[in-house]
């Protein structure tokens, strides 16, 4: 034992283990770089990605959404407020369907609840508001949402099939 | 009229030692946060112009614009006072060290201790800092920051006796004289300890990594400089690595020979690298000391306080006195090379 | 005569700073006026050509000794009307200490073994000597004066130890860390391997 604590107390004036972390981050001084160099390179996304809210359409230009109000209820930051209200030839349609952007926590339930794939998270992540109430999103943006990017909707619900 | 011409001289050497200093500083920082990112795996700024070279300038830009928060119940006198205390030693020093050969502001000779006593009045900027803030964080950090630069003072001032034990004197350019010849004439070898001694409680000195407990982001936010914003605390800034690099230049006149090339007086080396001026050898081995100050921030975690004052005091310190009094011997007994 | 000019100057500040080491509310704005005349009066010895005295009051008055000053009089919460009360009853007494100390200052300089004129001549012969203010010290400290020296060194080193000897007491029932010791352990002497039944029957 004091063979040893004498060695060790000589040992510590080499300063052996500072030298050794130093090695280490000296090694990484010259190693490939993992920064992407985010506007030009971008990460991939997976076909689950969870970005901005869209509603969809049916393939002949109806409405899927029916106003059942599930996502309505499973939003954990009640960021979803739904009225609905008979239309002309008796199905029931929403009258307003507001997503408040700031409560949203973009956790998919919404998504999950809907029984006709009408809510749907799409891949965009990179937006902005520049007014106050802007960060509301109404029916009419959603669904304009929803039309304009339709195929890659379609696509990424169709790559998730086979695991639902 | 002489003396005017006199007056006019010394401030032209001023002006052409203090504007590449602040240039050294700007960029100082551009290579601390690319060496670190790239140890770190990142690549670090690369927006502002060519590989981020104009960085340096925009954040300079940038901290200029902004205002400068006075804490309403601080002190304002001292408030303000204590950044242009805590740079002004840092340049004073400078007037002593010698870039090169005769390129001195001021030959005196009492060179050692002017740059020591310049180096313990840094402190005050901090403590006046911490103080007059009026905040916790501040305080602490200021005290801590006390405690460090007075213990390490000590360490660093026995190295540096060391040294000019083995000169035979306390003046910049007969230290560097006396170290005249290839690498191994040099202070380093024989005063290796001290050398050791003296760039740890630099490090300490200067507040950085490991010793920057004066700041401890994680513990007391930012430390003395809490309440500092805008141009207040750019010039803090500017201090700390005026500082950094003036304990480099004084490790490099010091131990390392100065401007003397690693080859001087070889029979074949010495003659093919005579063309290179004594400045650039200075400037190559300070950039090496800055360049171990990063990555010493790199690599090593934060110490903790009582560990700090314990190194100081009961490692260093004796380790000095031991290898002052082997220096004694080596010098009464004229070995080697160097004495 | 541009000296005279900054002798003047330096002087001005030097009295102004002591006279606010006294004067001031603030006891760290006494401090700092403390700091500010040690820095003038080592300016006014530099520029009487004794370098190696000015920069060494710079290194151990302000660099150290004012640090720590200004260290126990942040730490310290001082009620400063209470500290003035006694002023005027205290006047008298410190006028009469201060005319003592300026009688005995004249008697020293008035006497004949003092010689003004001499002491400057000395300081003119270095300065054309180019000899070294430092080596000029050096050479009287360890020649003529060495026993002194010696011995205020010794009374010096008794005085730390005195002080950490009075500081320094180790209480019962503290708790401190050996770093040392934390860093010397190695894995035989703390780890013990033990094999459990249900390892035994999993390992095989």
């Amino acid at each position: 034992m004091t063979m040893h604590a004498v060695r060790e107390f000589f040992g510590t004036f080499m300063l052996s283990e500072l030298l050794k972390g130093m090695r280490l981050t000296g090694r990484h001084l010259f190693d490939a770089k993992y920064t992407l160099e985010y506007p030009e390179e971008k990460a991939p996304q997976s076909p689950r990605f969870r970005g901005l809210h869209a509603l969809r359409r049916y393939p002949n230009g109806e409405e899927r959404c029916i106003a059942c109000k599930l996502c309505e209820a499973v939003c954990p930051a009640l960021a979803i407020t739904i009225e609905s209200e008979q239309r002309d030839d008796g199905t029931r349609r929403t009258t307003r369907y507001d997503i408040d952007l700031f409560k949203c926590i973009y956790c998919g339930f919404c998504e999950e609840s809907c029984p006709v794939d009408s809510i749907v998270e799409t891949r965009i992540h990179e937006y902005h508001f520049e007014r106050r109430g802007e960060q509301v999103i109404h029916k009419d943006e959603l669904l304009a949402m929803g039309e304009k990017y339709e195929a890659q909707l379609a696509e990424d619900r169709a790559a998730d099939a086979p695991y639902r | 009229m002489n003396a005017l011409v006199e007056l006019a001289w010394i401030v032209t050497k001023i002006v052409a030692l203090v504007v590449p200093l602040f240039l050294a500083v700007a960029y100082m920082t551009y290579a601390e946060r690319k060496v670190i990112s790239a140890m770190q795996l990142r690549r670090g700024p690369n927006r502002v112009g060519w590989h981020g070279l104009l960085q340096p300038i925009a954040d300079a830009l940038k901290l200029l614009m902004k205002e400068v928060v006075l804490p309403q119940n601080a002190n304002r006198f001292l408030f303000v006072l204590a950044p242009m205390l805590s740079i002004m030693p840092a340049l004073a020093a400078w007037a002593v060290l010698p870039v090169g050969d005769g390129l001195v502001i001021a030959d005196i000779n009492a060179g050692l201790l002017y740059v020591l006593a310049m180096a313990s009045l840094g402190v005050y900027g901090i403590i006046l800092a911490g103080w007059a803030s009026n905040s916790k964080y501040a305080l602490l950090g200021a005290l801590r920051a006390g405690a460090q630069v007075v213990s390490y003072e000590i360490a660093m001032g026995f190295a540096l006796v060391g040294v000019l034990m083995a000169a035979g004197s306390l003046n910049m350019g007969d230290i560097i004289r006396a170290q005249e010849g290839p690498i191994w004439n040099w202070f380093w070898l024989p005063l290796l300890p001290l050398f050791v001694v003296y760039w740890i409680s630099g490090v300490a000195e200067t507040n950085r990594l490991p010793f920057d407990v004066a700041e401890g982001e994680s513990e007391i936010v930012a430390g003395f400089h809490v309440e500092y914003s805008g141009m207040a605390f750019a010039i803090f800034f500017l201090a700390e690595y005026a500082n950094m690099i003036l304990i480099s230049g004084l490790a490099a006149i010091m131990f390392l020979g100065g401007w003397y090339s690693p080859f001087h007086g070889l029979p074949l080396l010495g003659p093919l690298f005579d063309w290179v001026p004594g400045m650039v050898w200075f400037f190559l081995k300070v950039c090496l000391f800055l360049f171990l100050y990063i990555w010493f921030r790199a690599t090593f975690p934060r110490y903790r306080y009582d560990q700090i004052m314990r190194l100081g005091w009961k490692v260093l310190i004796p380790v000095t006195v031991v290898w002052l009094i082997v220096v004694a011997g080596l010098i009464l007994g004229e070995v080697g090379p160097w004495f | 005569m541009i000296e005279k000019v900054i002798f003047y100057v330096f002087a001005a500040i030097l009295l102004l700073a002591a006279t606010l080491v006294i004067t001031a509310r603030n006891p760290v704005h006494s401090a700092l006026s403390l700091v500010l005349a040690f820095f003038t009066s080592s300016a006014l010895w530099l520029l009487a050509e004794a370098e190696f005295l000015g920069i060494a009051l710079v290194l151990v008055y302000v660099g150290a000794v004012m640090v720590l000053f200004l260290f126990v009089v942040m730490m310290l919460d001082i009620n400063v009307s209470v500290l003035r009360e006694g002023f005027a009853r205290y006047l008298p007494l410190g006028a009469l200490v201060g005319v003592v100390m300026v009688l005995q200052m004249l008697l020293v300089l008035g006497s004949a073994e003092v010689d003004l004129a001499s002491l400057t001549a000395t300081a003119a012969d270095a300065g054309a000597a180019e000899t070294n203010n430092i080596r000029m010290l050096g050479n009287v400290l360890y020649t003529v004066y060495v026993y002194p020296f010696e011995l205020a060194a010794i009374v010096l080193l008794l005085a730390i130890i005195a002080a950490i000897m009075l500081t320094h007491r180790r209480r019962g029932g503290t708790k401190h860390q050996d770093i040392s010791a934390q860093v010397r352990t190695r894995k035989e002497d703390r780890l013990r391997m033990v094999r459990m039944p249900t390892d035994r029957n999993n390992d095989s």
